[in-house]
């Protein structure tokens, strides 16, 4: 049952150029990650518009996309992450019962 | 009033600027694809640098095309190309590659040819917002810039479609993929499904508004026909007709449909009949080469030994032909033949004489004459036999029939092929109309027919026309002995 506590979340996230979708993407990662993983996780941030060879090598269609790598197994997320919800729910992210 | 007013809006004709405007259509650069017929039928191939439809469903051939496209793109005209595929793993693809006598790993060695695999599992996937495509158009770009690519192949892309939840983003990206690809300059080939009340499932030929294509497998009557249309190509006067295809171990053979034009050159050559007897009744020197040659009988007349003679003769000048036997085996053909004295064999063996056995009623008559021109370029012959072709009709109706050897005899006609084609009328009676109503497209005609005399059964010869020479008049006992075709000249006298 918390087994989550002890694990250790690795997230990359693929954008392209400085897009405001890319930015409110790495901006609505980054507070729903202080917010429900604060001190066991890592962002990675990746942008295709430099390295284009690791759209093929990472299977990366969509833009913006997260991938979990950890914990396993690894998940796609597709979006700008504007729907909390549905991103905390496909990253597997257990939200504490509390009302705030 | 309101409705006048109406009225004259909707007969009013566009200024005659405007009309000019629009015959005067530029067509568009071409890119050839090397597939096999279909750069005749197109005027020279695909709009180049812009994207093409080929649509069909499962199954019709769609993946077989592009890829003969990238194929024939890295080999003939030295254009790298890039496979992008939905569906199909690498290795089917390298069959297909290898089928066509190439090494998919080879050209991938060589950056001639580039598969690109994209993976997507809507398990997998989770939509938290607004999206775009543009990690696919990264892709594309990279392999794009990466190996100088001038052709890509996007298979199947409506499978993005069960990739993704949203399919109002898809359709927008989609749209901007088609024009980026038209900015990149490549000429592409986009696979789609079929559709029922579309052309493809997810109406993509809306996006693609240079060219469009639709492939068709149609089985009627347990006979399976390939067809391919093209239902759009801007700027281009196209036929609306559909054209049969092939698809075999050299790929793709699409079969375009000469309009019958007349201008083929002519030849006052001539050419033995095989028989000594008959080249004295064709003016005393046969027939004229590339022309058409009909003979009509009933069953057991001596039509194949007609044609046997014609071939032999053909091959002791050294030169090639194509016998297409409808009826019996290549066995048994060179049995009855040498009963008269005729020994085909050697000829077989030197490569002269090619015997194609096939029984019409195994393949669909499109199938039948994509077969018999494939053969006919392959073989290279300077006289091709059919016999017969009422087996045929066995394949499809008389009509179409007809056309289809319309369209064989013309394209024969413009090789300068000389064509020998036997017809089996029905029973004894005499028949001076031939079944398939063909006798008008042929430029001599033969008739056998069945005489009895004193109890004894045997047939005569006649030349019921032979268009541009002087020929006999006469009917001829027509006999077969140890010694081949003899024609008697009796026979007047019945």
């Amino acid at each position: 049952m918390s087994t989550q506590h002890g694990e250790f979340w690795e997230l990359r996230l693929y954008i392209a150029g400085g897009t405001t979708r890319s930015t409110s993407a790495l901006s609505n990662l980054k507070q729903l990650c202080e917010k429900h993983l604060a001190g066991r996780h890592r962002i990675e941030v990746i942008d295709l518009g430099t390295k284009p060879e690791l759209a093929r090598q990472d299977q990366i269609v969509a833009i913006p996309t997260l991938v979990r790598k950890l914990p396993e197994p690894i998940r796609k997320i597709i979006g700008d992450l504007s729907n909390t919800e549905r991103a905390l729910v496909a990253l597997e992210v257990r939200t504490e019962p509390t009302t705030t | 009033m309101k409705s006048t007013q109406d009225n004259a809006t909707f007969t009013a004709e566009p200024p005659a600027s405007e009309r000019n405007d629009r015959s005067n259509h530029r067509e568009l650069p071409r890119c050839p694809t090397g597939i096999e017929g279909l750069d005749e039928i197109t005027g020279g191939g695909l709009p180049l640098g812009r994207p093409t439809l080929i649509a069909g469903a499962a199954g019709c051939g769609k993946t077989v095309f592009a890829t003969e496209f990238l194929v024939r793109g890295a080999t003939r005209y030295g254009e790298p190309g890039i496979f992008v595929s939905f569906e199909e793993r690498s290795e089917e693809l390298a069959r297909n590659v290898l089928s066509m006598g190439f090494d998919l790993n080879d050209f991938e060695r060589r950056n001639l040819l580039v598969v690109d695999h994209i993976a997507i599992e809507r398990s997998e996937i989770e939509e938290t917002g607004e999206y775009d495509l543009e990690g696919l158009f990264i892709r594309i770009g990279h392999e794009i810039d990466r190996v100088g690519a001038k052709r890509v192949v996007l298979d199947t892309l409506e499978s993005l479609f069960s990739g993704f939840e949203s399919a109002s983003i898809l359709r927008a990206e989609l749209r901007r993929l088609f024009r980026w690809l038209k900015d990149k300059g490549v000429t592409a080939v986009i696979t789609g499904e079929r559709g029922d009340r579309l052309i493809t499932r997810q109406g993509l030929e809306e996006y693609v508004s240079d060219c469009v294509i639709v492939l068709d497998h149609r089985v009627d009557a347990q006979i399976s026909t390939r067809r391919l249309r093209i239902v759009k190509y801007r700027g281009a006067a196209h036929g609306t007709n559909e054209y049969p295809f092939l698809i075999d171990e050299d790929g793709v053979t699409v079969v375009p449909i000469t309009s019958a034009q007349l201008d083929h050159q002519v030849s006052s050559e001539r050419v033995s009949t095989g028989v000594l007897a008959l080249d004295e009744m064709m003016g005393g020197r046969g027939y004229y080469r590339g022309s058409s040659v009909l003979v009509s009988g009933a069953g057991g007349s001596g039509k194949t030994s007609l044609a046997a003679s014609f071939a032999n003769a053909t091959c002791r000048r050294g030169e090639r032909c194509l016998y297409f036997a409808f009826e019996e085996s290549e066995a048994q053909l060179i049995r009855n033949m040498r009963s008269i004295g005729l020994e085909l064999s050697p000829w077989i063996d030197r490569g002269l004489l090619r015997v194609h056995a096939a029984r019409p009623s195994l393949t669909g008559l499109e199938t039948h004459l994509a077969t018999m021109q494939k053969l006919i370029r392959d073989h290279a012959p300077r006289a091709v036999i059919l016999d017969p072709i009422s087996n045929l009709i066995a394949a499809g109706t008389a009509l179409d029939t007809r056309a289809m050897l319309l369209r064989l005899m013309d394209d024969m006609k413009r090789k300068g092929i000389t064509a020998f084609v036997n017809d089996l009328t029905a029973g004894g009676a005499f028949h001076e109309a031939s079944d398939i109503g063909i006798s008008s497209l042929t430029d001599t005609w033969l008739l056998l027919r069945d005489i009895e005399r004193r109890g004894e059964r045997s047939h005569a010869l006649y030349v019921l026309k032979s268009r541009g020479m002087k020929h006999s008049n006469q009917i001829r006992e027509f006999l077969l002995s140890d010694e081949g075709v003899v024609l008697r000249k009796e026979a007047h006298t019945l």
